[in-house]
């Protein structure tokens, strides 16, 4: 095994015992990007000097605490002083951000060597990451497939190898069906868990940053790493972070699992379902108490969704108006034209269609239908999740309904495309934290167990992913990709 | 001549900045006139990714002038986006407060004609204010503008006022209590000029005796205190008439041209923007405990209708006197100051609303940006009392204190301005003068008052105005009497 083929606690061990050095991981990622990137298609900016030049410091001090020199990358949202951040836009394509994004800082004092900018659905908009404006990103198991989205490029990097983890943001989704679709393991932490400042906001009460991992405890680490209260983000929620690598316990003997039957219905895959259906078998034969339960709300989540998260967001995208930053027409008569035909140009039709959403949702006269009953819904859903956490430990469900679709299969059916985040949606709008962890394979796909937690219990939910890695092989394996 | 027949409804709605350290949303400084862009971070211009963090000084400052504006304060208040394009704006909106505004209800009294008048006070809400276009020549014109951000984030507070006015005076005079109490609490500076207060206006005129509104205008741009006087009176004439024509009125936005002394119309409300305001969902709701409002309340200082009163109370001042004295609070300060060390608050007040107001208006100057102490104007007057200087003489004293800072003692002995009181050296002054003019002499015993006048005259032009004038009038008479 290559090194970029290990794990970060894998790694971690080796560092320590000075088998292997930071740049000995970065040499074999930057080998492996070598070999697989213009297959992959992960990355828009490598930043191997940089990388070189931060694998080097912490060899020299010698100090492997936490995360230090391992190779990772982050999700082109995520601003970076000094390194373009794109959100694979062309509006951003040469917006090089004056800070750094809390993560961000805290992944630098760590000394975690960043190789580069990871692609992404445009504005974190969709679930395929056909959307990014430059290029599409394959899926490493089947190169004609979709990596999921929209964090698609950090999902492919991890499950091609080309670096160790990757930090992602999800704000209907965006970690845990991609990593479901590149058979990762995707954590969407608790709304409030880790700071968003300096995460390019797409719907700010629903966003939240989040790892993609190999395995279980290297997503302990990562979470180790980026969670805590930050007094830039008045929503980071000032709450004890406990060390969560003392979750990874193989034992869930007693546990409660409720399975909620709305996320079995009708559009998803018999044979997506039959996975998941023998993996909870297995979490009984493990000592879970399993039990169907129902969340009666789910079938509102989508469509409060798509009133919400666009109407956030044709706010929070209304900055981009080309007068202090990015793209900007020079060749616009006046200030009003200069706003329409920077926008114009700057934008791809999804980011379009949704700010065209969230204007009219928000506009006087439909706020009310649109905006506020979207709220009460949210309210609703955030009930449902309530009342089950009233008996379960943790909830069990698909992460997406299918496998990983082909490239182009759904890019021209919007509403199929949305389709593919009914089960991640809700547990955005209620805030709770959840994980998505390959559960089986389908046809030599990859298939995402989803399993949903308490507020600020990701502890909980780790330890359910653990004991169901340890007693299966479906964590670790890998996509062919036409080389070794 | 205003037309009687109809009465006009006017509402106010007056933006002031506030006067915290740093902008609402982040640590940048809110200091006025420094070098474009100088006063920046990646919070205040709008970066990707940046999150506001609310300043807790805005949100005391906003309790407290509820507080003294008679409000109640919310439990419960959130923020909201106000969405719209425009180059000043980063985010391209505004972070304001909607419909939980922080404080509501409030009012405030002015006095009008003698009588004591309620203006009710809607709301009062927090904000951030936006940056600044710099035009190359006018707005139509201009090749390209330039975005100064220094003055993007500054905390605002927006006070609304009930319909309650009914004349361009009211409004005066309720834009002079509400400057006077934000000076009072020390939460704004209130410069009309700089554009830390300004003031729009909602105005529409009916038939006296109607209940019922008229079609308003909302009048923008109006940059003082007489400015909004003006306005006023020029749009209720305007809105008369055209009822009078028969016409209706528009509703509409209308700016004041300083230049022209007249409103014209901006946009009608078909233009009017839809903000689609929505709670800012970066910020937390803000939930006010009541035990921080109480504390806030401990720490209101003495009010200008309180300090009104206890001028009157406790000096006997006229009710003029002690609203002027209370127009600001450094104002009454000095005035207070110096009655720590003299006893006659009229003559105080005369001297401060006379000639200490008269230099500040001609230099515009702030009393506390003005050379003279109160320490300075009370060794005055006791020189006045003592008769080493007459009054006359202090007020060319007094401009000598104005213009250098000098104390009176030092200016006098410069100028060689002591009081001539020794009557030894006058009477012989005196009497020559008499001795010279016989013939007025005759006018004087022939009653002609006038006569006194011009001996009093011709013996102060003799001594330079240093004559002890009550000593004058005394031996004057005596010789005149033919004693």
């Amino acid at each position: 095994m290559e090194l970029c083929q290990l794990t970060a606690h894998e790694l971690k061990d080796k560092l320590v015992q000075k088998e292997i050095t930071a740049t000995d991981i970065l040499d074999s990622c930057l080998q492996r990007v070598a070999q697989v990137e213009t297959q992959v298609k992960a990355f828009v900016t490598l930043t191997e000097e940089s990388a070189r030049e931060t694998a080097r410091a912490v060899d020299e001090k010698g100090d492997y605490r936490g995360l230090a020199g391992i190779t990772c990358a982050l999700k082109d949202n995520l601003c970076t002083k000094g390194i373009r951040t794109t959100c694979s836009s062309r509006m951003l394509e040469n917006f090089v951000p004056p800070y750094d994004a809390t993560v961000v800082r805290k992944m630098k004092d760590e000394q975690a060597v960043i190789l580069g900018k990871l692609n992404m659905d445009e504005f974190a908009m969709g679930s395929s990451t056909e959307n990014s404006a430059f290029f599409p990103t394959s899926n490493p198991w089947d190169l004609e497939r979709v990596p999921g989205g929209s964090s698609g490029g950090s999902a492919a990097a991890v499950a091609a190898d080309e670096v160790i983890y990757a930090l992602g943001s999800d704000t209907g989704g965006s970690i845990r069906q991609p990593a479901a679709f590149c058979g990762v393991v995707g954590m969407k932490p608790t709304y409030g868990r880790v700071s968003r400042y300096g995460l390019v906001a797409f719907a700010s009460s629903l966003d939240q940053i989040g790892s993609l991992t190999k395995d279980v405890t290297d997503c302990a680490l990562v979470l180790n790493l980026i969670s805590g209260y930050d007094k830039m983000d008045s929503t980071s929620v000032n709450a004890e972070v406990p060390d969560y690598t003392r979750f990874l316990v193989p034992d869930i003997k007693g546990f409660k699992i409720g399975v909620p039957r709305e996320y079995f219905q009708a559009g998803v895959d018999e044979r997506v379902k039959e996975v998941i259906k023998q993996a909870l078998l297995k979490m009984e034969d493990l000592g879970a108490m399993v039990e169907e339960t129902s969340l009666p709300h789910t079938e509102y989540a989508l469509p409060a969704y798509y009133i919400i998260a666009p109407a956030e967001a044709s706010s929070n995208l209304a900055r981009f108006d080309g007068v202090r930053y990015g793209l900007r027409d020079t060749e616009a008569e006046n200030i009003i034209e200069m706003f329409a035909s920077t926008r114009a140009r700057g934008f791809g039709p999804e980011v379009k269609r949704r700010i065209m959403l969230g204007t009219y949702a928000l506009s006087s006269g439909y706020y009310d239908a649109y905006y506020l009953k979207a709220l009460k819904v949210r309210r609703l859903v955030k009930e449902d999740f309530d009342r089950a956490f009233a008996r379960y430990d943790v909830l069990a469900v698909p992460t997406t309904p299918t496998v990983a679709f082909k490239i182009h299969e759904k890019s021209d059916n919007v509403l199929s495309m949305y389709m593919s985040d009914i089960a991640t949606i809700p547990i955005n709008l209620a805030g709770v934290p959840a994980l998505s962890i390959p559960g089986g394979f389908v046809d030599g796909l990859p298939v995402g167990l989803q399993l949903i937690g308490k507020p600020f219990a990701e502890g909980t939910i780790l330890r359910v992913a653990y004991t169901f890695e340890q007693n299966t092989d479906y964590v670790g394996r890998k996509p062919k990709l036409g080389v070794n | 001549m205003p037309n009687t027949e109809y009465e006009a409804v006017i509402g106010l709605e007056v933006h002031a900045e506030l006067k915290t350290e740093s902008k609402i949303f982040c640590s940048c400084s809110t200091e006025f006139g420094a070098e474009p862009n100088t006063q920046i971070c990646p919070i205040c211009t709008g970066m990707p990714g940046v999150l506001p963090v609310l300043n807790r000084k805005v949100l005391e400052y906003a309790i407290k002038t509820g507080l003294a504006l008679n409000c109640e304060i919310a439990e419960f208040s959130k923020y909201d986006r106000k969405n719209y394009f425009y180059p000043d704006l980063p985010k391209a909106y505004q972070i304001s407060q909607y419909d939980l505004p922080i404080c509501r209800n409030g009012y405030l009294e002015i006095e009008v004609d003698g009588q004591q008048k309620r203006v009710g006070i809607t709301r009062v809400h927090m904000e951030e204010d936006a940056g600044k276009l710099v035009h190359q020549g006018t707005i139509t014109a201009t090749p390209y503008s330039l975005v100064d951000l220094n003055r993007s984030g500054v905390p605002l507070l927006e006070i609304v006022s009930e319909p309650d006015m009914r004349t361009p005076q009211e409004a005066r005079l309720y834009m002079e209590k509400l400057r006077a109490i934000l000076l009072f609490l020390g939460v704004s500076d209130c410069k009309m000029q700089e554009g830390s207060l300004r003031c729009d206006a909602n105005v529409s005129v009916r038939p006296r005796g109607e209940t019922r509104f008229g079609t308003k205008t909302e009048i923008k741009n109006m940059n003082s205190f007489r400015a909004l006087e003006r306005a006023l009176e020029f749009e209720i004439d305007r809105q008369i008439e055209l009822l009078e024509d028969g016409e209706k009125i528009v509703q509409e936005t209308r700016t004041w041209d300083e230049s022209k002394q007249a409103t014209f119309s901006m946009r009608s409300k078909e233009e009017a923007h839809d903000y689609r305001y929505f709670p800012d969902p970066d910020l937390v709701p803000v939930v006010v405990d009541r035990d921080w409002v109480e504390a806030v309340r401990e720490t209101l200082p003495e009010l200008p209708d309180a300090a009104r009163k206890r001028l009157v109370q406790n000096y006997g001042l006229p009710e003029y006197d002690a609203t002027v004295l209370t127009l600001t609070k450094d104002t009454l300060d000095f005035f207070d100051r110096c009655m720590e060390e003299y006893h006659d608050a009229k003559v105080v007040s005369n001297w401060i609303m006379g000639e200490l107001n008269r230099l500040l208006n001609q230099q515009n100057l702030e009393i506390t940006e003005c050379k003279v102490t109160p320490f300075g104007l009370v060794s005055m007057l006791r020189l006045i009392d003592e008769g080493t200087i007459s009054g006359k003489m202090a007020k060319s004293v007094f401009e000598e204190m104005f213009a250098t800072g000098k104390q009176p003692e030092v200016i006098i002995k410069e100028k060689g301005m002591v009081q001539i009181s020794d009557e030894s050296a006058l009477e012989p002054i005196i009497a020559r003068i008499v001795a010279d003019n016989p013939k007025v002499v005759e006018d004087y015993r022939n009653g002609k008052d006038k006569a006194f006048g011009f001996f009093v005259g011709q013996v102060m032009k003799a001594t330079r105005g240093q004559a002890n004038p009550k000593m004058v009038n005394d031996i004057l008479k005596r010789i005149l009497s033919g004693a």
